[in-house]
């Protein structure tokens, strides 16, 4: 099941809008609003959904969800590009779905923006100079020079996996017992407390590194990501980090009834953790009091830390002091864990 | 020496300690002894059996095992008690033999160091030691039960409930291995709600609702027992328990087997009895006095919450008659 959800998530979990689909309102038809509409549905980006005749017409089709965007070409576009030096168009967009609405504005803005500098370039050939002064930008991609979202999703995918299986399999295990009643005859023996955490805790441990293994393994085969960083680096850490998380996970398995209660649980804390991890949504740009929350989650320094590692190749020196903090919730929930099992009622 | 001895134990259950699971119960039991806790349901006896394997705390009370402390010194009596608890708790998933082999590890021994005290129930699972414990029979996992409690050399054994759910012959063969652990010097507590079974105790209390009803040997709970016990048979049974409980000789009627058993109040209600018999000839198919055994003994304890006595077979009597 993790080797599967490896492969498909990925692909699935682009950041990229493409196929938005564009209702157009030409009203010009002029060579001009020919040529931007050939740029825009040239872009990749958009689907061109339908000519419309009218406004509402096309406000019609976004309604049946044909169409996502509606771009109006006023009659007077060419007319007053050439004569007055500007034209307006307008712009409808369907945000029900707000990531593909902003940023299929946003793309819509930019090639907009675009045709217009060509316009002119087309028109100006003097002053040579152009009169209006241009900052032009050209920026260059650190550490992952194509921008490939797929380098830095796949480390989050791997981390969230290993915590889904982790904490899951931790969390229904003591109250399984509980259930089937072994802890009973468990608990009159003189077997330590701590014996029996570590007891529950080595086997998954050496299961999750073994998933870690097989998921740098497929984010090799399919993705070709070879961390730029050295595998121990990643290791130490995740050695650490399973830990903490498989105590959490024992944690509630102690405090819980039987397995559904403690599922729910672990799926709701999990869900949080996911959210608040980092994965889909940079935590630089979430509320003060979100990354008050994110500094308590074990998920986002792994994040963190396995893109530092497999994108900007950081050292074990690079990554101590999130190494540190690990090992802290490590002991804290493993303790916790030990000392909230009680061998009697 | 007393193996196990209970002062005063209270156990409520409930945030306002509503429900009263046990109720100010003292009792001893003997080294070597093989003890029989009697009691419907609900009775408390898990309750007990809990406290005394050190896995529940009492509200009040005291309580050594082995001469410990169970609140002080629970390590201690970790280390020699065997507990084998109502409901199957072995490992479903491991197989006879890994279950055994696991218990044993936890109690820092091995299977060969204490196979002479096992020996005898384990050759019974051992042609299955390959099995999953979770796919044995009824019988098989309560003798896999016993050998995991016994692994250790335990000086004293509780058994909740151990017969409960087992077939006839495999409760006979239960009760024939405890006798035989008995004569290796073990102490053991056993719950049951069979009332057959008492007699196979050397000591019997009767518990019911959280409290003691009588401790005693089987002999002496039957030899207690004074009041005429007759066995009547007709063709109208119901008619006749009706009857019976109407009238004011009988303290109590009950169905028993083919028969109804009934209670004189004294020694002069087998006259009237014999009246009554007469009267109804044309029915009463046949009638005889019998010798009260356990159950009977039982019946007639719990019906009066009360201890025995005119007072409380009174109570009873006016609730018949209502």
């Amino acid at each position: 099941m993790p080797v599967i959800q490896l492969i498909i998530l990925p692909w699935a979990a682009d950041y990229e809008v493409k196929n938005i689909k564009l209702a157009v309102v030409d009203q010009d038809h002029s060579e001009y609003s020919r040529q931007l509409i050939n740029k825009i549905t040239a872009s990749g980006y958009f689907n061109l959904a339908q000519y419309a005749a009218s406004y509402n017409q096309a406000l019609q089709q976004v309604e049946k969800d044909k169409a996502d965007l509606v771009l109006q070409i006023p009659n007077s576009f060419e007319k007053d590009l050439v004569k007055e030096n500007e034209a307006k168009l307008f712009m409808a967009i369907n945000a029900i779905n707000g990531v593909k609405a902003s940023l299929g504005g946003a793309y819509l803005r930019t090639i907009i923006q675009d045709y217009n500098k060509q316009v002119r370039t087309e028109w100006i050939q003097f002053p040579r100079f152009s009169p209006e002064t241009q900052i032009e930008i050209s920026s260059s991609n650190w550490y992952n020079p194509l921008m490939n979202y797929k380098y830095f999703m796949v480390p989050g995918i791997l981390v969230i996996l290993l915590t889904m299986i982790g904490m899951n399999l931790a969390a229904i295990n003591i109250v399984k017992e509980k259930e089937i009643g072994t802890i009973e005859q468990i608990n009159v023996t003189p077997i330590k407390k701590y014996h029996f955490i570590l007891g529950k805790l080595i086997p998954f441990w050496i299961m999750g590194l073994l998933v870690l293994t097989i998921g740098l393994f497929i984010s090799y085969l399919f993705y070709g990501i070879i961390p730029v960083g050295s595998f121990i680096t990643i290791y130490v850490f995740a050695a650490v980090y399973l830990l903490a998380v498989l105590g959490l996970g024992l944690l509630l398995s102690t405090y819980s009834a039987n397995q559904q209660q403690s599922m729910l649980l672990s799926f709701f804390i999990m869900m949080i953790m996911i959210l608040l991890g980092g994965l889909y949504t940079s935590i630089d740009s979430m509320p003060e009091w979100a990354k008050w929350i994110t500094r308590f989650n074990p998920v986002s320094y792994f994040i963190e830390v396995m893109r530092m590692v497999v994108l900007k190749g950081s050292s074990l020196a690079d990554i101590k002091y999130h190494l540190l903090k690990m090992a802290g919730f490590a002991i804290v929930f493993n303790g916790w864990a030990v000392f909230s099992y009680k061998k009697r009622s | 020496m007393e193996a196990v001895t209970i002062e005063n134990i209270i156990k409520t259950y409930g945030k306002k300690k509503e429900v009263l699971a046990l109720n100010d119960i003292s009792f001893n039991v003997a080294q070597g002894e093989l003890f029989g806790i009697i009691g419907p349901d609900g009775a408390g006896k898990t309750s007990l059996f809990r406290i005394l394997t050190t896995l529940l705390l009492a509200d009040s009370g005291k309580v050594t095992v082995d001469g410990f402390d169970v609140v002080k010194n629970y390590k201690a009596i970790r280390k020699r008690v065997g507990y084998m608890p109502g409901k199957f708790s072995l490992y479903p998933d491991l197989s006879v033999e890994e279950n055994l082999n696991f218990f044993a590890t936890i109690f820092n021994t091995s299977i060969k160091e204490n196979y002479n005290l096992v020996k005898d129930i384990y050759v019974q699972i051992a042609p299955f030691k390959e099995r999953k414990a979770g796919k044995l029979s009824g019988g098989m996992k309560q003798k896999l039960a016993l050998c995991c409690a016994l692994i250790h050399r335990p000086s004293v054994l509780f058994l909740d409930e151990p017969t409960t759910g087992v077939d006839a012959v495999s409760r006979k063969e239960f009760w024939e291995m405890l006798q035989g652990l008995k004569q290796l010097g073990i102490t053991i507590l056993v719950s049951t709600p069979y009332m057959d079974e008492a007699n196979l105790c050397d000591k019997v209390a009767l518990m019911q609702n959280g409290n003691m009803l009588s401790i005693n040997t089987p002999e002496g709970i039957v030899n207690n027992f004074s009041n005429p016990l007759w066995a009547v048979k007709s063709s109208k049974m119901l008619q006749l328990l009706n009857e019976l409980k109407a009238t004011d000789f009988v303290a109590d009627a009950y169905p028993f087997g083919e028969y109804h058993h009934v209670v004189m109040k004294d020694i002069s209600g087998e006259g009237s009895l014999q009246q009554f018999i007469q009267t109804h000839s044309n029915t009463i198919i046949e009638s005889k006095i019998v010798k009260p055994d356990i159950e009977d003994c039982f019946i007639a304890l719990m019906k009066p919450l009360s201890p025995k006595g005119e007072n409380g077979e009174d109570k009873h009597k006016m609730k018949v008659n209502e």
